[in-house]
């Protein structure tokens, strides 16, 4: 079946997954639905301890199975050593046939592949995989069809019941003896344990690993002992140099300052920036230097941030530290300046389901005016593709796009026109992993397109004459006269895995690479 | 052009490629390593082998690694690595066949 951006989802697929095809952004906006709970275990003896001795006990006493589902976080990034620590400890147990739902997987975790090729893991839940797992993946090892949702769709599949968790294993900078956890502190500061905190409300097992146990109560707690069964010590949980990979060194590319300026120039033009405007920005070089640029504007026209959300780094926070903005709300930190800012009280932590859980009451990017995203590719159709790369492998993640895309009133896609000679801006991405109804603005270094759906949006940037415009279908003719039409990848009939829309439709499937 | 010993120009840069050109007596063996073969692969094996024709190279074995370079770097990199392996040795005949 033709879904709503024009792909094809063969009905095979549907009939597997139960799911349906994506139909636009909001086919489930105010249609009721039922919430499902975890299964669990009281603890009423009040001698019973929770701790454990090591994972291998943990599994036992968490009645470890084949074929179960067991979860992660990704707040240490690069320096994640749970993933590995735990699927270690399950794979010497002999269990076979595990899906691992994570809030996502990157190189530090390349340790899974040849478990995936013995048959440990069998299904992958994520919001993406880079490295060695993505190509695994696209190579058709995963015996079962992966799932890639973003961070919001991911909270809303385990809500839903989409997903069910056996186990959760959650890294904790800190706990106490019986299971309140903190992001912050210990020897693997990470700040934030905003993407667990579903883990903990839907799993029927909770599992905290920790490397620095602190005296009862370890308050305030960021996730409640009333939701962990079990906590064991071990020796490192992260390698901290590598928790904090996003950190950022200020661009010198003037490909990119340029972008920044174009990305700022669409932003201080547009009707939403006045005193109070909200505001999610990436982790790019081009992304930092337009807020860079940005706070300079906002001084100097005295206007002040209401919110800023989101990933954040240090010159978020700067904002905030020099009162340009009123308050930051915090899923995810991607340097160390962004962990020590939390001592800010206008800093606040927000778990994932607030942040942009598409089925809740309102999640906050529903209240963002402006996000600015980055993406592998973006066609003329405005489509963007920030999971698998152009040479058809998996090789990214959707976080929080698709959800802030939506949410925003301007959505904003940075993107060189062209990657090396891969053009970005393109007829048909390779994948869709954010509707173009979701894209209001791509900024290139070649000039701005603006997305015909948003005439108020384009009429505001001719009016203002800031940004060299161009349509989309320009800014493609001018990447393929340069680089030349790029031949379509070829791929195997096989599907290896599938995008969720943030509803839980599809609205792609990635087949399996062709061998050359 | 008679390719008479092994050349090389180009390096292993981003949106450059190295070229390798040897003696061969078995026609154009061309063999392609490539970030963007699947996007791109036909159109440069195609650019290659146009250029080698046009330099009236019939033998050689010419190896390329490339990493997304554009055709007419591809072009240079090719004329390149045939002068410096013909009897030219890279005193180039410019406004010949070299454009």
């Amino acid at each position: 079946m033709i879904n709503a951006v024009g792909r094809e989802i063969p009905d095979e697929i549907l009939e597997i997954t139960g799911k349906e095809p994506f139909q636009g952004n909001y086919y489930r906006d105010d249609v009721p639905m039922t919430k499902i709970g975890p299964t669990i275990r009281p603890v009423m003896n009040n001698q019973k301890s929770k701790l454990v001795a090591n994972i291998r006990e943990a599994l036992i006493k968490c009645e470890a199975h084949d074929g179960m589902t067991v979860s992660f976080h990704h707040h240490f990034r690069d320096g994640d050593l749970i993933v590995n620590m735990v699927m270690k400890e399950i794979h010497d147990m002999g269990l076979k046939d595990i899906t691992i739902c994570a809030t996502s997987l990157g190189k530090a975790h390349a340790p899974l592949v040849p478990m995936i090729e013995d048959g440990t893991i069998t299904g992958i839940e994520s919001s993406g995989v880079r490295g060695a797992i993505g190509e695994a993946i696209s190579q058709g090892k995963l015996k079962k069809l992966a799932i890639m949702r973003s961070h919001g769709g991911r909270v809303r599949a385990l809500t839903t019941g989409e997903s069910h968790v056996d186990i959760a294993f959650i890294g904790a900078p800190t706990s106490d003896d019986y299971g309140n956890l903190r992001g912050i502190g210990g020897k693997a500061d990470c700040g934030v344990l905003s993407y667990a905190i579903v883990d903990g409300n839907h799993a029927d097992y909770c599992v905290a690993i920790t490397d620095c146990l602190v005296p009862y109560p370890n308050f305030p707690a960021h996730i409640a002992q009333t939701k962990v069964d079990y906590v064991c010590v071990v020796d490192e949980i992260g390698i901290p140099s590598k928790i904090a990979s996003g950190a950022a060194k200020p661009t010198t590319d003037q490909r990119k300052l340029l972008m920044a300026q174009y990305c700022t120039d669409v932003v201080v033009n547009t009707p939403w920036f006045k005193e109070g405007f909200s505001y999610q920005t990436g982790v790019g070089g081009a992304s930092i230097a337009s807020t860079q640029y940005l706070a300079e504007i906002m001084r100097e026209r005295n206007i002040h941030m209401g919110f800023g959300v989101g990933g954040l780094t240090k010159a978020m926070c700067q904002l905030l530290d020099d009162g340009m903005a009123r308050v930051l709300l915090d899923v995810q930190d991607f340097d160390l300046d962004a962990v020590k800012n939390l001592k800010n009280v206008n800093h606040h932590r927000i778990p994932a389901g607030v942040y942009a859980n598409p089925l809740n009451k309102g999640a906050v990017v529903n209240k963002l005016d402006y996000v600015v995203l980055a993406s592998l590719e973006v066609d003329v159709h405005f489509n963007c593709n920030v999971v698998v790369g152009s040479d058809g492998m998996i090789t990214g993640a959707q976080g929080g796009h698709p959800d802030t895309a939506q949410g925003a009133k301007c959505a904003i896609v940075i993107c060189p026109l062209m990657q090396g000679r891969i053009p970005a801006i393109c007829t048909d991405v390779t994948t869709v992993t954010t509707p173009g109804e979701s894209i209001d603005v791509v900024v290139t270094d070649y000039g701005v397109a603006v997305n015909p759906a948003r005439p108020d949006i384009l009429e505001a940037l001719k009016a203002a004459d800031c940004v060299p415009l161009k349509t989309i279908e320009e800014l493609r003719d001018i990447a393929y006269s340069i680089v030349g039409k790029p031949e379509k990848v070829e791929f195997e009939d096989r599907v290896v895995g599938i995008i969720e829309a943030r509803d839980g439709t599809i609205i792609d499937v990635v087949r399996q690479i062709k061998e050359i | 052009m008679k390719i008479l010993k092994s050349a090389v120009a180009g390096t292993l840069e981003s949106s450059d490629c190295m070229v390798t050109v040897e003696p061969g007596s078995n026609g154009i063996e061309f063999d392609l390593e490539s970030a963007v073969i699947r996007q791109y692969g036909k159109q440069i094996r195609k650019v290659t082998l146009e250029t080698l024709g046009r330099l009236g190279v019939r033998n050689a074995k010419v190896h390329m690694v490339d990493k997304g370079a554009l055709d007419c770097t591809i072009k240079a990199r090719v004329e390149c690595a045939c002068m410096r392996a013909s009897e030219h040795e890279g005193r180039i005949n410019w406004g010949g066949v070299i454009r």
